[in-house]
């Protein structure tokens, strides 16, 4: 199905997306309608234009792929699927996912992967390509949050205060990070290559999706960042 | 530093037969048996005074009694701030508690009297009359439409059908055990009610009581998935909690295991930690968002609450939530209960709910949106009276959480955070969940809202009131005794004797 929606609200937009029996859908003309496909399983939905907050809220196994930016808390809450951006998004994406994968191929704005989480076989993966704002991963409680820096120009990998409350998952920064300070509840250290290879799948459908050679992405030094517990909060408190 | 208990263990050696139920069933383990001298000896520092070996000693040999070894008295200074400062002196950390405030604050239900019919407007008797308990929760349509055809347009938004405006509040499977959230959903079920997962997801045995029960989705958004979100009756979104305004939750590594880990989706022994924040949310605009992003998530089948503590500014803040498009507000006051919060915040921080009642009602009413929602209080709603009272001032339901769990057997010994709760209520042990029974817990919270719907029935029919509709927002019924003109005003009732 082939649906413009220039015209339309983010509701007609859901809600014909839902009636109709195509498993695939183009939405064209899209100009920051929110929820677009929030809580779909088994489509693939492909849109032209600009989506707005919430893109693919609580996705179910969806894959939703985006030619243009993306607004805010892109894949929130999500448990499996995929969502594939050719652009930027903004603030807070990957929201408390539990499953899929992001790709983001520009820059994603503050609190990023923030409460990512993982369960039993579900591991997510965010992939951005370019940087990201503040508080990269904070809470972060599983999964693999993946920044490559291939754009974005000079300023960090990651802007101030990554990995705050960080307690389970991994981080991988393709950098140094000589000039990132990390909260001291978590380890940092240069990927060694068995680390890498973990990642290396990731990469490659990074530039499956958006174009560039796994190999040279991944012939740099990668930070990696893990938390040095799981349960960061057990010495605070003292029973009354 | 040590101090003398708290608690004194007394026992009546000429009853006691040495049968060591006490020793079984104390999981702080009070008391044991000496071989050699075929006595019971206690260690009292142990103690919560739950109650528990006192309710099961056969031949009432047991009581616990408040240690008079007291510090020396000061009214400035108190026993209890004075061991405060002892315990964050040792250990440097951050008190917690568990349960509502006990705190002497004023009770405002306790200064609210119920009007009664005498000569004019008979009273009504609910043994002989039909009478209304029935409520709908959820955004009322503000006028009535026709089709193009004439025929009265009937579409309404998503509505929760309550047989009495009272239900369970929200404690996560977590927090309570499994037998818990059994006998709950259960009774909720029996009752035609709703019961409310609280924040750590829906065990995949409840999923049958789906009709009777409210998901949540809080900051952690912990076992929030499709199926979930569309397994219950309505959505609840957490954004605070009366015991703690302004905190996240943190549910230790420690009892996140087995089952518990599996409903919030997390892998066994982390931290469950739900932020203070939710991360999207930092205006009514981005709570329109989540409320509208829960909305497609479930094609608008669900309604929508949200839930905040009751805190200073909390008329305007659901006048936001109002204009949200949430379809209930839930309000919950600072005496509402909590499986652990710091002791400082329990204590200190959020308003009583009947002041935050009034006012919210008040503000919905005066800006004409009152009917887009619906209001539910909690925070220590305790009796069918607080319930009427409660309904008087504006609310058009009630959730209850520590008198439920009082009728599943708590005795508030706020010992919650320890996760040895004698009473199979606030535990994952699993030898300690088996004592509470789902078949006995469900009945005894049939029992209670059989009762308090009784005596609902009974305080409408002396109003001369039969459906609780009519009782909705009906100040006139109240007045006020020892209440200043400020408090009277904010509640807007007339003191006793106007």
């Amino acid at each position: 199905m082939e649906l413009n929606v220039s015209q339309m609200g983010f509701s007609e937009v859901n809600e014909q997306m839902r009636q109709t029996a195509d498993s695939e859908i183009t939405l064209t003309g899209c100009i920051g309608q929110r929820f677009l496909a929030a809580g779909t399983t088994g489509k693939y939905v492909k849109i032209n234009g600009i989506a707005g907050n919430a893109l693919g809220a609580y996705l179910n196994g969806s894959v939703i792929e985006t030619f243009g930016n993306a607004q805010d808390a892109v894949g929130d809450t999500m448990n499996d699927g995929e969502i594939i951006v050719h652009g930027n998004i903004g603030d807070a994406a990957g929201y408390a996912m539990r499953g899929g994968r992001i790709f983001v191929q520009g820059n994603a704005g503050y609190r990023a992967g923030i409460h990512m989480k993982a369960y039993q076989d579900k591991v997510p993966v965010m992939v951005i390509g370019g940087r990201t704002g503040s508080f990269l991963g904070e809470y972060q409680a599983g999964g693999i949050i993946i920044v490559l820096g291939l754009s974005g120009g000079e300023r960090p990998i990651v802007s101030n205060f990554p990995c705050t409350g960080m307690h389970g998952g991994k981080l991988f920064l393709r950098s140094e990070c000589s000039d990132i300070h990390f909260p001291h509840q978590v380890h940092h250290r240069i990927a060694s290559a068995e680390e890498l290879a973990e990642i290396r799948g990731y990469v490659e459908e990074y530039c499956a999706h958006f174009g560039g050679s796994a190999d040279e992405i991944l012939n740099a030094q990668f930070t990696l960042v893990t938390p040095d517990s799981g349960n960061p909060y057990k010495q605070m408190y003292v029973a009354n | 530093m040590n101090f003398y208990p708290e608690f004194e263990v007394v026992r009546n050696d000429s009853r006691c037969i040495r049968c060591q139920v006490c020793e079984r069933q104390c999981a702080n383990e009070v008391h044991w048996y000496d071989e050699d001298g075929k006595f019971m000896l206690a260690d009292e520092s142990k103690c919560v005074n739950c109650q528990r070996c006192v309710t099961l000693c056969p031949t009432r040999a047991l009581k616990i009694v408040k240690s008079d070894c007291r510090l020396r008295e000061n009214a400035n200074y108190s026993d209890q701030t004075i061991k405060e400062v002892y315990r964050q002196a040792e250990t440097g950390g951050v008190l917690l508690s568990s349960m509502g405030n006990p705190n002497p604050l004023p009770v405002y239900w306790d200064k609210i009297l119920i009007n009664a019919s005498q000569v004019t407007n008979p009273p009504i008797d609910p043994l002989r009359e039909p009478m209304e308990t029935r409520v709908f929760l959820g955004k009322k349509p503000e006028r009535i439409t026709r089709n193009p055809d004439g025929i009265l347009d009937t579409k309404l938004a998503p509505q929760l059908t309550l047989s009495m405006p009272v239900m369970f509040s929200a404690m996560s499977y977590g927090s309570i055990s499994y037998n818990a959230h059994a006998s709950l959903a259960r009774a909720a079920e029996a009752l035609g009610i709703y019961y409310n997962t609280g924040e750590g997801g829906l065990h995949e045995d409840f999923y049958q009581y789906g009709k009777n029960t409210i998901v949540q989705v809080a900051s952690g958004r912990f076992g929030v998935h499709k199926d979930y979100l569309e397994a219950g009756a309505a959505i609840e979104i957490k954004m605070g909690q009366g015991a703690k305004p302004g905190i996240g939750g943190h549910l230790p590594g420690t009892k996140a295991v087995g089952d518990v880990s599996k409903t919030r989706m997390i892998p066994e022994g982390s931290d469950a930690i739900s932020p203070a924040p939710h991360h999207d949310i930092y205006s009514i605009e981005d709570l329109r968002q989540l409320v509208f992003s829960l909305k497609e998530a479930t094609e608008y089948r669900l309604p929508v609450i949200v839930k905040v503590a009751a805190v200073h500014n909390i008329a305007a803040i659901a006048s936001g939530i109002a204009r949200s498009g949430a379809d209930i507000i839930a309000i919950d006051g600072f005496r509402g209960g909590t499986g652990a919060a710091p002791t400082r915040i329990r204590d200190n921080v959020g308003i009583p709910i009947e002041l935050a009642l009034a006012a919210v009602d008040k503000r919905l009413r005066d800006e004409g949106i009152r009917n887009n929602v619906s209001i539910v209080c909690g925070g220590s709603v305790r009796s069918a009276a607080d319930v009427v009272k409660a309904i008087a001032l504006g609310a058009d339901a009630c959730y209850i959480a520590t008198a439920a769990c009082l009728a599943m057997g708590c005795h508030l010994c706020r010992s919650c955070h320890t996760g040895k709760c004698n009473w199979g209520i606030a535990t994952q042990r699993p030898d300690l969940v088996k004592r509470l029974n789902p078949d006995i817990g469900s009945q005894r919270l049939i029992n209670l809202m059989d009762a308090w719907r009784h005596e609902i029935k009974e305080l409408m029919g002396g109003m001369g009131i039969n459906s609780i509709e009519a009782l909705r927002g009906n100040r006139l019924m109240l007045r006020g005794v020892g209440l200043t003109e400020k408090e009277l005003e904010i509640l807007g009732i007339s003191h006793a004797g106007e």
